[in-house]
């Protein structure tokens, strides 16, 4: 049960080995290893930064969304009344888009917290041992003759190193995941551009993107039940409502 | 033996839970190989569990080199695939 095994242990000896190799006097070894160290260092601080500001976006896109869903929902209401069901229908499917994407962005949010947790987490272990590393590195100056202070050197810095290299994996998963959900936040931001109608008279016959999504969505039974609690809200059934709206569609209750 | 977990830090094992951790081991590749994606999920989260609660967990001020690496507790099934294979993370 000798040695390390398995493609990661791999890609962890590759880092380290990389990290290692460019000094060759020990005292070298040891500022050179601190100073990337402290790099290493900065580079995490970094990504933390980056999965936070990935994380706010996505709340905000959440806030607008939300307020999205509240107006379409007024629309579907305003519609109903003015006695033009097609057009509640239509603001009642992107609605409920407008939900479905809430809730996958909610679920992206929780996962980039839990990225960012994870990267805090890591940032403090490699600083505990990137100080005791500080500390190993000026007992070994002063302690140790020059041939036994390169291997404890070369010891400390592959321990180091090893840390280092599971922090800028860890890290690299990350901006992976933020990458990801960026583009997904680009495609939501369009949608959301959409998603609402400034003025409930423009929308015309012509399909948009959002249309053939909600086709392919197949969110019809959805839609019609709460079509038709909107109209038990409003009354409607018995009292045909005053058509504020022309827009040719005569609609039987 | 020291056991690095991805992302989570280091733990020192006995002989005797390194053991158990081997046939946990060997129970993913096998899992993998047999294309189980439920069976993989199981048992790489029992041999996280077992290091996690029967290892030894290494203060963040030792410096120490680990003898096995393990994969992320995120690791997915495709990412698996090429991770344990032969005789998974423990040479047997």
């Amino acid at each position: 049960m000798a040695g390390m095994s398995g493609r990661m242990s791999t890609v962890i000896k590759a880092k380290i080995s990389k990290l290692l190799d460019k000094a060759e006097d020990p005292g070298e070894t040891l500022d050179y290893s601190y100073t990337r160290q402290l790099e290493s260092l900065q580079q995490v601080k970094k990504g933390i930064a980056d999965v936070v500001t990935a994380k706010k976006r996505l709340g905000m896109q959440a806030q607008k969304l939300e307020q999205s869903v509240v107006k379409l929902d007024t629309q579907a209401r305003q519609a109903l009344a003015a006695g033009n069901e097609e057009l509640a229908r239509t603001a009642l499917e992107r609605k409920t888009l407008a939900q479905t994407e809430l809730q996958s962005l909610d679920q992206q949010v929780a996962e980039l917290q839990a990225q960012q947790d994870k990267l805090t987490e890591s940032e403090k272990r490699l600083r505990t041992k990137i100080e005791a590393f500080r500390t190993k590195k000026e007992v070994i100056k002063a302690q140790y003759s020059a041939a036994e202070a390169q291997v404890r050197i070369s010891e400390a810095a592959t321990g180091v190193g090893e840390e280092m290299a599971d922090v800028g994996l860890a890290m690299q998963r990350a901006v992976d995941k933020t990458e990801d959900m960026k583009a997904r936040a680009s495609a939501v931001e369009e949608l959301e551009a959409a998603g609402t109608f400034e003025d409930l008279t423009q929308l015309g016959s012509g399909q948009d993107d959002i249309d053939r999504e909600l086709a392919a969505l197949g969110s019809g039974s959805m839609v019609d039940d709460e079509l038709a609690k909107m109209k038990a809200e409003l009354g409607q059934g018995s009292t045909p409502a005053p058509a504020e709206l022309e827009s040719g569609g005569e609609t039987k209750p | 033996m020291i056991v690095r977990i991805m992302g989570e830090g280091q733990y020192r094992l006995s002989q005797e839970v390194l053991e158990r951790v081997n046939e946990l081991d060997n129970a993913v590749v096998a899992a993998v190989d047999a294309d189980d994606e439920d069976g993989f999920h199981e048992s790489f989260e029992e041999m996280l569990d077992v290091i996690r609660s029967e290892g030894e967990h290494l203060g963040d001020e030792e410096i120490e080199t680990s003898d096995i690496i393990v994969p992320p507790s995120d690791t997915s099934f495709e990412e698996a695939a090429a991770e344990f294979t032969g005789e998974g993370l423990i040479p047997d």
